[in-house]
Order: structure tokens, then sequence, then C-alpha cells
């Protein structure tokens, strides 16, 4: 049988860095195929060849068995190709169907629309609702509009960008059967993603990448974890070591705290109450956009808008207080925005120290600069940082070395209560594995350790016990040892014992299945 | 084909680079507007950037006119590095003019006699709080109110313009002066020490060129600097840091303000000796040109003010010898900040030859 799609000594150079070299691909006709490596490894740059994106320095791109030239994503998608972002690409503003509208042929009413909207969706079980604006949508849902709208072009290859990042595991199980159906009917599907579980549940082929070259295609199905990391990452990651805590006093307590939105898109907190104890991790999982930004804003003191006994800081009542009086009672935190939010991009590293560190400073607030570049070059050592040395700006560091130094620079200064958010999101492998490891050996040393993250399986490598938030409201915790997989997800829905079910105002995307009989 | 292509990192050579390159662009520029007019380009070239500096007395008219420069454009350059919009200088180097100005009048009107070396401080200390209020009131309105400071500033201006034709039409005029609108001259004692005798350069230069090294050592080297430039680079990461953007706002408008303010008292009692409507010839605008061709670095404040100062005093020369007209320098500085601009693209992309794809792909 001809191949779908093949593609051959695909090169493409950047100023810097060779993102493709040499790349060759092959998927045949409703093949479920993985492209998996870490970020960086050019798995992007090799799907923005395809779907016409970007051009290529040389290869051949064949399609059906005939050699084609796609020079632009509508050349792409009229030879069959449809691609699914990671970032959506949906007006919020407006409807569903007016969002699909836009992106079709204009011979069609916005009614026709709607109404094929509806029989696509019902063709694959998928719920959605044409007549709605999108930024009433969850996550979950918006992807279910962004597939829906690629489906409508009826493809004949559809592209998935790493499509469970902001999905509960019960929706990735609702996701995963909608793709094995449509593969079903003929059409191949390419997958990118760098999580071996679901690859090798999903997948029947998977081209492995690293740095930009293709490092193995095989059956994922035959492989394991570890075998695939090898060929991703080149090693396996060292497993972490993870002693039993020795909980101490609550060093963080957040009570009843109720926070309106600022941005009409955000969410209200409401009533959440936490207890972080010295000595140990807890992790609080949720899909994105669940309140997760509003609380760590509000516990970082960014919004300083809660009342003050609402949250309480080694026994200081601190919900009013700025950032920096708060970190002078010892609470560090890394936010999930490393450029421009964690670190300014265009001043050094040593410069960039100076947001949160003043032992650098004089009386008179006199910059001492040799101090402050060994205090840089201490950390850029103690945390192995990919950098030029205290002077780099910290914009040219890649995401995982820059995160690398923030957290560095947070742990460094032996903070009694560390908040942590997304703590290896877009870092490589190796660096992720240092980045727990430094954060366990923070809680052995007695601080308390908030994680906030999307990733359920670092959750459960690094956490004691662990928490949910959806919808602006905490889960009661659970301990590690005690939680699921399953349960957590569906908590992640809000659906915890005891959990006030709100009306579905704003964004009830885990809801809508089991919506209902609510867990009461 | 010419493609625009990404450094990968900014080329801190080119940043300093620009200026010099835009400034050959506007040299270029001027030549052929000069050989369209039918003048002798190098003639029309030396008027701007021989003549202002030939001689003594070319020197210190150069000096004369960079010092309200300077200080304008140092308070602009802190401002834009902190992210507020400051386009008033204009308008608090006015209030400066008035309140510096006031203060001469009030010992001349009253025949107090004071020496010239204690009437120095003194008038720099009035003139800073008068611009300092003007930019004040831009500062509590964005405080306040969130208003752009970019609209409050400038409108401020055509206020203060208004005020001083107010003051001196009104209150102020000079009995003995025929009705025409102007103040009565400064005693000689509320005048500016002069740096040498003959000649019109004032040691308020001095003034100027201290507040730019202390301007150097408040950004590169004190963390309040170091804090309000983080509000401009990266605001999420001030809020982050919990630096205070409140703080930043008003410490950067009463600096600029204020040093504004001063360059309009030094003008005041300065050159001008005497309260007109038509005091200010644009220094305040000008000074925005100053600060970006100047990198919004201190150093750079002083040499823009000085190439700045040749414009202006090269317009007025090729007005009087070679009969062009003296808005050539406004042409200048728009090209000037036009070719700036243009090349400041360079320092994050460069340009790239590009063959067509496919015979490279073809070659592959």
């Amino acid at each position: 049988m001809t191949d779908r799609l093949a593609l051959s000594g695909i090169t493409k150079r950047y100023p810097s860095v060779v993102a493709n070299d040499a790349v060759s691909l092959r998927v045949a006709p409703g093949e479920i195929h993985a492209v998996l490596g870490e970020n960086g490894a050019g798995k992007s740059t090799l799907m923005k060849v395809i779907y016409g994106a970007v051009r290529p320095d040389a290869g051949e791109i064949r399609f059906d068995g005939t050699p084609v030239v796609v020079r632009t994503p509508q050349e792409a998608r009229r030879l069959g190709v449809s691609m699914v972002f990671q970032h959506f690409s949906l007006f919020e503003t407006v409807t569903v169907a007016e969002n699909v509208w836009l992106g079709l042929d204009r011979s069609l009413s916005l009614a026709q629309v709607a109404a094929r909207i509806r029989a696509k969706a019902g063709e694959y079980g998928l719920e959605i609702d044409p007549e709605r604006p999108v930024h009433t949508l969850s996550v979950g849902e918006r992807q279910r509009v962004e597939i829906v709208r690629a489906l409508l072009t009826d493809p004949r290859l559809l592209i998935l960008d790493e499509p469970t990042s902001v999905l509960t595991p019960q929706a990735v199980e609702r996701l995963f059967v909608t793709l094995r159906q449509l593969a079903g009917t003929g059409c191949s599907i390419l997958y990118i993603s760098h999580k071996l579980d679901e690859i090798r549940a999903l997948c029947s082929a998977c081209t492995v990448m690293r740095a930009g070259k293709v490092t193995g295609v095989v059956d994922p199905r035959q492989e394991t974890n570890a075998s695939l990391s090898r060929l991703m990452i080149g090693a396996e990651p060292p497993a972490l070591q993870h002693r039993p805590s020795r909980a101490g006093a609550v060093a963080l307590a957040v009570r009843g705290l109720s926070l309106p939105r600022l941005s009409p898109f955000g969410v209200d907190l409401a009533e959440v109450g936490l207890e972080l104890r010295a000595g140990e991790v807890l992790g609080i999982a949720g899909v994105s956009g669940n309140g997760q930004q509003e609380l760590l804003a509000a516990l970082s003191g960014e919004d300083p808008r809660a009342p003050a006994a609402a949250i309480e800081l080694l026994g200081e009542q601190v919900g009013g207080a700025s950032p920096g009086r708060r970190r002078d009672l010892g609470l560090h935190f890394v936010p999930e925005e490393r450029l421009g939010r964690g670190a300014v991009p265009t001043l050094s590293l040593a410069a960039n120290l100076l947001l949160t560190r003043r032992e650098s400073l004089r009386a008179g607030g006199w910059i001492a600069r040799a101090p402050l570049a060994a205090q840089a070059g201490s950390i850029i050592e103690r945390f192995r940082v990919k950098a030029g040395g205290p002077q780099s700006l910290a914009r040219s560091l890649s995401g995982g070395n820059l995160q690398k130094f923030i957290m560095g620079r947070e742990i460094d200064a032996n903070p009694k209560v560390l908040i942590v958010a997304q703590p290896t999101w877009g870092v490589d492998v190796g660096a992720a594995a240092q980045i727990r490891a430094a954060l366990l050996s923070l809680r052995d040393a007695g601080c308390a350790v908030l994680v906030v993250s999307e990733e359920l399986d670092e959750l459960f490598e690094l956490s004691d016990r662990l928490m949910v938030i959806a919808r602006g409201r905490m889960s009661p915790s659970i301990v590690r040892a005690d939680a699921s997989v399953g349960q957590i997800g569906e908590w992640m829905s809000g659906l915890w014992p005891g959990a006030v079910v709100p009306e579905p105002e704003s964004d009830p995307e885990p809801a809508r299945a089991p919506a209902a009989e609510p867990a009461a | 084909m010419i493609a625009l292509e990404a450094r990968p990192e900014p080329s801190r050579a080119l940043a300093w680079l620009s200026p010099l390159i835009a400034l050959a662009i506007t040299v270029v520029v001027a030549a052929a507007l000069f050989a369209a007019l039918g003048r002798d380009p190098v003639q029309g070239l030396r008027m701007f950037l021989y003549e202002p500096l030939n001689g003594a007395r070319g020197v210190s008219e150069v000096a004369l006119k960079s010092t309200p420069l300077i200080l304008c454009a140092l308070g602009l350059a802190l401002c834009f590095r902190s992210n507020v919009w400051n386009i008033g200088a204009e308008g608090q180097f006015l209030l400066g003019a008035i309140t510096g100005g006031g203060l001469a009048l009030f010992f001349t009107a009253n025949q107090i006699a004071i020496e010239r070396w204690v009437f120095f401080p003194l008038v720099i200390v009035a003139g800073a709080l008068g611009g300092m209020v003007w930019a004040g009131i831009v500062a509590m309105l964005r405080d306040r109110f969130n208003a752009s400071e970019i609209l409050v500033s400038l409108m401020l201006v055509y206020v203060a313009n208004l005020l001083l034709s107010y003051l001196v039409f009104g209150p102020w005029k000079d009995p003995k002066g025929f009705n025409f609108p102007q103040t009565m001259s400064f005693a000689s004692g509320t005048t500016l020490p002069r740096i040498v005798t003959g000649l019109r350069a004032h040691w308020g230069l001095a003034v100027a060129l201290l507040a730019a090294a202390v301007m150097w050592v408040f950004m590169f080297r004190t963390f309040r600097g170091y804090q309000l430039q983080v509000g401009g680079l990266a605001p999420a990461a001030a809020r982050y840091a919990g630096f205070s953007s409140r703080r930043a706002l008003w410490t950067a408008l009463l600096v600029s303000g204020g040093l504004a303010g001063v360059a309009g008292a030094f003008e005041a009692v300065g050159p001008a000796g005497q309260l007109t409507p038509h005091l200010s010839t644009g220094y305040g605008f000008t000074a925005i040109i100053v600060a970006f061709v100047g990198r919004l670095h201190p150093v750079g404040c002083v040499l823009g003010s000085v190439l700045l100062s040749m414009f202006l005093i090269g317009g007025e020369l090729s007005q009087s010898r070679i009969g062009l007209p003296s808005a050539l320098t406004g042409v200048f500085q728009g090209v000037l900040l036009f070719s700036l601009l243009a090349c400041d693209t360079l320092i994050t992309y460069r340009f790239r030859w590009r063959g067509p794809m496919l015979a490279r792909g073809a070659a592959a």
C-alpha cells in the first residue's frame, strides 16, 4: 500500500540551530503515528513543514506517492492535511459556529455551518453546542471545537500537536476513542507528544526524534517507557529518591479565601482553603484555567486583595502583604512564566538575581556588582545552569536552563515556604529530574513546598499529599499513597465528595459527561 | 531577493552603531536636499556639521543650546526606561521658566540685591519645583484615574504655554515695556554666571553634566534605579518581585519634571534674561529625539544634545547665509529620528540574500 505521507531528507536550518537534519517519516493510511521527542527536538518544525507553514531547505515530501511542494497552509489543506495546534486559534467573543464559519467556504450560511457541526460532532460522539460563545467553553471543549473544525474538512491526514496537555485523564480517554474511530475511516493521524504512556496506548507506529534527527522508528506497543525514553533522550532519567516525609508545623494556611476574578475570562476563587506543613510537598492538580493563576497570585502577593486573615504565613496574617514582605518572612515563589515574570529577558542573570535577592545590596541601596556576579556565578554552578556566565542575558538561555536558574535563585535563599508553578514545563527530561530532586531535598531540609502542576505524573512523583482545584474551588486533601489517577481525574472535574456543583455557567468541561448525578 | 531574518541574539554593536548609521543617512539625505534646492551640498553640510563648532563663539552657542537639551533628555530617558511615556517635557520646561523667571522678577521688581552665586542654587530649586508640580499633575491623574500620561503630559504643554502668555500679557507685564508682552529685564544679580566673559554659555552646563553623571549612577548602580527599569522592561516581573509601579511612576515623572523645570529656569534667567511668550524653541520636544538618539543612556543624551544643538544652529546659519528656511532643522531632525527607528530594526534583524528556494532544494 502506498504511504499516505512520506518525507525523506527533510532539512531545515535556523541561524543558530539545525531544527531538522535529514528527517524521514512514513505514515500509512489509517495509521496513528506518533512523533516523540523532547522540547526542541524538532517535532514542531517538522509538522510546520508538512503543514506548509515552514519551507524546508532540502528534502522531498510525497503525498499518496506523488511528490508535492507545500508552500502555504492553504495548499496543505487542499491536499487534505489538517492540523490542531497546541495553542488554540479561536476568537473568544463569538460563538463556536461563527468561529468555524470563519475558516470555511463562504457559500454556506451560518445555520448550515451549525448543522454541519452538529452532524459531524454527533458522528464522533463529541458534545458541542455550536451556539455557545467560545469564552464560556473549557479548554477541553475548545479542543473539541478545533477537532470538529478539522474534521469538517474531511482530512486525509490529521496532525495533533501535544493534544492532551490541557485535558483530564478522562478527557484523554474520550479523545483517544474519537481518534481511533477517525483512523478507522482511513484518515492517518500524526500524534505529537512527549508522553510515553499515551503513545504506547494509542499509536501503532512511532518516530522518535532527538536534536533534529530521527533516532528510531518503532512499534510503541512493543516498547517500554524505559526503551522509548532511551531513544528520546539517549539515557534513562535517574529514579527519584522519595523518602517518607516528616511533616512539621503548619507553615502556610489559607482559610475561606474568596476573590472575584480580575479579568473577564478569569476564575472566581470560592472559599479556598489549604494547609501546608513544613517538610512536606503538597501538590495541587487541576486542568489549566480553573483558578490556579488566581490562587498563585493571591499567595505570592501579586494580587494583594485577599483579606489579611485569609492567608497565614508562619503565624502572621499576610493576605494583603506585598510580595516583598512575604519574601522577607520566608515565602519564595517560582511562577510558570519564566521570561517576563520570573526573569527580565533583557537583563543579565546577575541583574535578575536582584528581583528576589537582596544579599548584594549595600546600605542606601547601592548595588555591589562584584558580589552580585559572584552570587549569580555560584547559583549557575550549583544548579548546573548552562549559560555563558553571570552576565549572560536571561533570554539567551534555553527554557530549561532559565528555569534551573530561577529555581536555583529561590532555593538558594533557603525559603521556609516555596511555591512552584509548573516546575518542569518545557524542561528537558534530564533537567526536570534535577529540578524534582532539588525540590525533594528542600523538603527534606524542612521547607514547606507547594507544587501546582498540570502534569499528574509529576504530582504523583513529588507530592506527599494532593489536592485538586476545579472552577476556583479546592478539593479535600488526600495522601498520595491513597490516591489513584482515576480518582484525581474525577476530582479534576470538580466531583469530589461533598463538592458544591454550581450551575455550569462558565466552565463545565469535565462536568458535562457525569453532570447528571453529582456526587454528594 | 533580500530578506530580513531574526538574529539569534540582538547585536550589541549595532545598538551603538545604529545612531551613527542614522546620522550618515541623514547627511546623505541632507546633501541631496541641498543639491535639489540648487545649493552646494558641501557648503550646506558645512553649515550643520562644521560651522557650529568653528571658533569659541560657536562652541559657546552649542553649549548654550545643549544645556536645556541634556537636562530634558536625561529625565525623559529615565521615564522611557520606566515605561512612563512623558512627552510633555516642554510644558514642564515652561513651568520651570515661569517659577525661575518669577523668582528673578521678584528680586528685580523689589530691587533686592543678590549675588549671582547665591541666586544660582535658588533658581535651580525654583525651576525644579515648577517642573515637578507640572509633572506631578500627570502622575496624579495617572495614578488616581489611570489617565494616559501621554495625552495628559502633552495637553499640559498647551496649558503651560497659555499660563505663560497670561502672565506676560497680564500681571507680570513690564510697565515700561511699551505694552510688549514681556517682563522687565532681570537684574544682573538674578542672571546666570557665565563660564567665559563675553560668551553666552553659562554654568548651567556644569549642572547638566553633573546631572548626567548622577543619572548614570542612579540608573546603573542603585537598587531604586534598577527597580524603575524592571518596571519598564517587564511589568509582570516587577509585580512578581514586589516593586511598586506607583513609586516608579511618581519617581520617573518627578525627576523628569524637575530636570525639565531647571532647564526652563536656566533658559529664562540665562540667555533670555526676561520672560516672553516665545521663550522656548521646543527644547522639550527636541529632547525626545535626543533621548532616543542617545539610546536612553546618560552619556548618549549628552552626545545627542550636542548633535541636535548643531542642527539647531545649522538651521539658523543656513537661513542667514545661504537663504534657506530654518525649518530645515525640523526636516533633518525628522529624517534623523526616522532613520534611527529604521536602523534599530537591524539590532534584532539582519539582511540575508536568498536564492530561489526550489533550486536549492533540488541541489541538495
